[in-house]
């Protein structure tokens, strides 16, 4: 499928379409909202500003330290956007890296390197990422890295079957007859096919990165410096804004959490259909 | 000297089951600019002689015997670095159905410059300038090189096949059914274009099918085989007028013939023998319309029946 073809199925399909519209809002308000803020995430308020309701001047009110909660919303939106993406990255890396390496070689590799992926395929995450978080220290790049290093193994699997199957096809028979290395192989044939399906993964693994960001950040191994979405919930519910129903103040990353993952799902799906031919709506 | 001398190779697939002789003893030889044409039913070990030729056989197939002189060199020797050296600068194949040969996601022009980067010091720009002149010689527009597989037709995909396996000026090409998945006109004009440019390079070429009139237009030389042994050999003309070996009769029987009455042409009765175990005499005398008893004990050599025409059966010389 050529990507002109990819863009016109996307703006005919109504998952697909909603889902870039909420992600697309996303990142523009995570790249230039900073800029056009009147309020600083630094800027502490006097004592009469603390908790105060959604007003003109602050249009989804304060914190509990008076500072503005839609700033906060926006400086947190580029944060947990980063930490996203940059661990979706290194997850599909990973992934990607072992199921080729697993699929393309079979016999011992694949099975140590199957065993190696279904460890961390039934490993508990969340516990996981807890200790990792612990031993590493909280900072945004060890954030990054521990949820890198769990997300991948689905993501290998899925790769290893598609490899196993464009192995066998005829066009790698004729390029190893040409004389072509083991790395090319891999990277320059068998990497551009299995890719719609590493670029499918991607989405999904994108949306479980965003949560396990918040969740982490919520429990209190998030970098206090870095006020994500998931930081923002952690301070909201330390700062007993649940019991003094502010709900200005914790609901607004909540639900900017939810619409992300929500969107990233929607694509997932979407992806799911375009290039499945046998779901696709006629 | 000889282009290609293949002395006695046995090559022999190592199965669960036993030993599969997929190719028993055969030779068969061929010159500079020569075509020969390897024909026979499925499973008698046409590919698999091509395949060793090569190299490329499979992890459970292994060359148990014999020679194969590739202008004096044994390839059989050969390190397996030496050989992927060797192959496609002298060696090519055009291999059997070439609609899943080529790479989907990959530009036809691509894919015909990787074989020349991958034996020649040449930068990836020069390649792709020969790639279009390759293109012009199988008669193909040159900016179609800028097109996914999926963008071709059949024929256009096998032109495309034909001029990867020039990409490096090779002495010798092997055809493996190179036309098999083609309508009868593609199939015409690829053959043409074969015939054409092996005149025009002066390669060799083998040409594996199990049609018989294919093999009649296109090659100077037909090597029948049967249950991985060569039974006759010799020139086309030889071959198909004074035909030697009773399998080769009901071979040419098979095909029908213009101007004759319309009757489906008879098949040959009985199903090859299995090559895992023992044959005792001439593999074909199960289904032999000429075989006597002597057949079913005594294994057939090879003998002279014509000028280079060779075959074997036992009741070549009976009057």
């Amino acid at each position: 499928m050529k990507l002109k073809d990819f863009g016109k199925a996307i703006l005919h399909n109504k998952l697909a379409l909603t889902g870039t519209i909420i992600l697309l809002f996303f990142i523009i308000v995570a790249t230039f909202g900073p800029l056009i803020m009147p309020f600083s995430t630094m800027e502490f308020g006097e004592v009469e500003d603390l908790l105060l309701s959604p007003s003109f001047k602050h249009l989804l009110g304060t914190d509990d330290m008076g500072r503005d909660v839609l700033a906060n919303l926006i400086a947190g939106a580029r944060i947990s956007l980063l930490i996203g993406a940059v661990a979706t990255a290194i997850s599909m890396i990973i992934g990607t890296l072992i199921g080729i390496l697993a699929g393309y070689f079979g016999k011992g590799i694949d099975n140590l390197l199957m065993r190696f992926t279904d460890f961390f395929l039934v490993i508990p995450w969340l516990p996981l990422m807890m200790v990792l978080a612990a031993i590493l220290g909280t900072s945004l790049w060890n954030i990054i890295f521990v949820i890198g290093i769990t997300g991948w193994a689905g993501t290998a699997r899925v790769v290893r079957a598609q490899t196993l199957s464009v192995r066998e096809r005829q066009f790698v028979e004729r390029t190893v007859s040409i004389g072509a290395g083991h790395g090319h192989i891999m990277f320059r044939h068998i990497l551009p096919n299995v890719f719609p399906l590493v670029f499918a993964n991607t989405v999904l693994v994108a949306a479980v990165a965003i949560i396990s960001e918040t969740t982490l950040s919520f429990l209190g191994l998030g970098d206090p410096t870095m006020a994500s979405w998931g930081m923002m919930l952690h301070y909201a519910f330390e700062g007993g804004a649940t019991a003094s129903g502010a709900y200005w103040y914790y609901l607004p990353p909540g639900i900017c959490v939810v619409l992300v993952v929500l969107s990233f799902t929607l694509l997932g799906y979407a992806f799911d259909e375009i290039l499945n031919p046998k779901l696709r709506g006629r | 000297m000889t282009l290609l001398e293949v002395k006695h190779l046995r090559t022999y697939f190592e199965t669960s089951k036993g030993l599969y002789k997929a190719v028993d003893d055969t030779s068969f030889d061929l010159d500079h600019g020569e075509a020969l044409g390897l024909v026979g039913e499925s499973g008698c070990g046409k590919t698999t002689s091509a395949l060793s030729i090569v190299r490329l056989l499979p992890k459970e197939g292994k060359i148990h015997g014999g020679q194969i002189l590739f202008e004096g060199t044994d390839l059989v020797q050969l390190s397996d670095e030496e050989i992927r050296s060797r192959r496609w600068k002298d060696i090519s194949i055009i291999f059997q159905g070439s609609m899943n040969a080529l790479n989907p996601v990959m530009k036809v022009g691509d894919q015909i410059a990787e074989a020349i980067v991958l034996h020649e010091k040449i930068s990836k720009k020069a390649a792709l300038a020969r790639a279009g002149e390759l293109f012009e010689l199988v008669e193909m527009p040159v900016d179609r090189i800028n097109n996914y597989p999926h963008e071709f037709s059949g024929g256009m995909k096998q032109r495309a096949m034909i001029a990867i396996a020039l990409a490096c000026r090779p002495k010798l090409v092997i055809g493996d059914e190179p036309t098999t998945a083609l309508d009868v006109m593609v199939q015409a004009q690829i053959l043409n274009l074969l015939e054409k440019l092996r005149k025009e390079l002066n390669m060799g070429l083998i040409l594996i099918t199990h049609d018989l009139s294919i093999l009649a237009e296109v090659c100077d030389r037909i090597a029948v085989m049967y249950a991985g042994k060569i039974v006759e050999f010799g020139p086309v003309e030889g071959v198909f007028e004074n035909t030697a070996h009773p399998y080769t009769e009901r071979l040419i029987a098979c095909f029908p013939h213009i101007g004759k009455e319309k009757i489906i042409p008879p098949s040959i009765e009985g199903i090859p023998p299995n090559l895992l175990e023992p044959i005792s005499g001439c593999p074909f005398h199960p289904r032999c319309h000429k075989a006597i008893p002597k057949c079913t004990v005594q294994e057939p050599e090879m003998v002279k029946v014509g000028e280079k025409h060779y075959a074997s059966c036992l009741r070549i010389g009976e009057a």
